[in-house]
């Protein structure tokens, strides 16, 4: 889970461009969307996007996509627990 | 009709131009045959939030506007017309690679929006909240001069007071590889100062914004005044030096009115005639100047030749890197810019001092 979450932390800086964001800057509990890491909307359909290239996940719902991107601990849990690749 | 009056300039280039308070003080000569632009600190202009969704092209667009509205000391414009040739290559060439290699899956919204070539009319336009006419000219190595004679007809007729014309191309590193291959740029290196004796096909490609706030009110600032501004898409067997003198008569002037003509040679063995003809040709006592050997070729390089010939006439100084002869004019009054690209998509563009 560890490892995931890092690869996560990574993916999301190199992906959503946040060039002055280091994974350290993330913690695991942080809200990505709003008040918390600034994400928005059209980072959210990256994140989807990202979801189904790197973990064979599909989203078919985005409004799920709230619950499901509200942190990085959130959203290691839920591929672990859905991923196909 | 109303005067069109260059009121501020604002440029990012091969050189450091972003710098109003200098002109061409230092000449930075590169040897390459594909040079990138002197960088300012896009920090300074933009916001790390807002620069994560632009690309390099649209950053430049940005900072160069800013430049040239601060320069103008103002917040606004009436309209915002840009031209570029190739329009945001680095998003475009990542939004296909992305459609390609995942078989048209998995694409993602943000290089899309960095790959349309109206991106960098519309940011700016968000960054200063204008409303107002937004256009976006992309017609190869006329296309700033599209935008340009745009702004002047607007500003002629009165349907606006002041507008934002750039001409913005960022290098694309696959279509540069692709122009490399086929001669469109020059496979080997050549030194700055070498360009016009490199004797062999292609250019030294290069990118950059330029930006001016045109207006039909002077300032006492103001570089200079727009007197005609002319584009041919291609002159069939017609000879450049006619061509000329006839735009000249059009504009009831004669060669000598012309104090400097300001050439757009690229050192390009295949097409650099059209420029050697007018050297040799009419102008051939006139004061000449080139200027891609400073900012290399891209489609809205002429642009640069426009930032340059504004300086020249504001400053009256004439740096010696950009001398192409060795004839000096007695004044800088009048400067013809003549560009082409390819032997295509010609331009003429009449400054005149203030």
């Amino acid at each position: 889970m560890e490892t995931l979450k890092q690869e996560l932390k990574e993916n999301i800086i190199e992906q959503l461009n946040l060039e002055d964001i280091a994974i350290e800057d993330i913690n695991d509990d942080d809200i990505l969307f709003g008040d918390g890491l600034g994400l928005d909307s059209i980072d959210g359909l990256e994140l989807i996007v990202m979801l189904d290239k790197n973990y064979g996940i599909k989203l078919t719902d985005p409004k799920k996509g709230r619950a499901i991107f509200e942190s990085i601990k959130v959203m290691a849990k839920y591929i672990s627990e859905n991923r196909t690749k | 009709m109303k005067t069109v009056y260059i009121n501020s300039i604002g440029s990012i280039s091969s050189q450091k131009t972003f710098d109003n308070s200098e002109f061409l003080d230092d000449i930075i000569s590169y040897e390459d045959n594909v040079i990138s632009v002197v960088n300012p600190s896009y920090r300074d202009y933009i916001s790390p939030g807002d620069s994560r969704r632009m690309s390099k092209g649209i950053k430049m667009g940005i900072v160069a506007s800013k430049i040239a509205l601060n320069d103008a000391g103002l917040e606004t414009v009436d309209a915002i017309i840009i031209g570029t040739g190739m329009g945001l290559l680095k998003g475009f060439e990542k939004f296909l690679k992305a459609l390609l290699d995942n078989n048209e899956q998995f694409l993602t919204p943000t290089s899309f929006i960095q790959s349309t070539h109206n991106t960098i009319g519309g940011q700016i336009a968000l960054g200063l909240k204008c409303k107002g006419y937004n256009f976006t000219y992309v017609h190869d190595s006329i296309s700033f001069e599209s935008a340009m004679l745009d702004a002047k007809l607007m500003l002629e007729n009165n349907e606006a007071n002041v507008v934002l014309v750039g001409g913005v191309d960022e290098i694309g590193d696959y279509t540069a590889e692709l122009h490399k291959l086929i001669h469109h740029i020059k496979t080997e290196k050549v030194h700055s100062t070498k360009l016009l004796k490199s004797q062999t096909k292609g250019v030294v490609y290069s990118e950059g914004a330029n930006f001016f706030v045109l207006s039909n009110e002077r300032q006492n600032t103001s570089y200079a005044l727009i007197e005609a501004i002319k584009t041919y898409n291609t002159l069939g067997n017609i000879n450049i030096n006619k061509v000329v003198s006839e735009f000249l008569k059009e504009n009831n002037l004669d060669i000598e009115t012309i104090d400097i003509v300001v050439l757009g040679n690229n050192g390009d063995i295949t097409h650099d005639y059209f420029y050697n003809d007018l050297s040799a040709g009419i102008f051939n006592s006139t004061q000449q100047v080139y200027y891609k050997h400073l900012c290399g070729e891209f489609n809205t390089a002429s642009s640069f030749g426009v930032w340059l010939a504004s300086n020249i006439l504001k400053t009256q100084k004439l740096p010696e890197a950009i001398k192409l002869n060795t004839i000096e004019a007695s004044k800088y009054k009048t400067i013809l810019l003549y560009n082409q690209y390819r032997g295509e998509n010609h331009s003429l563009t009449l400054l005149h001092k203030c």
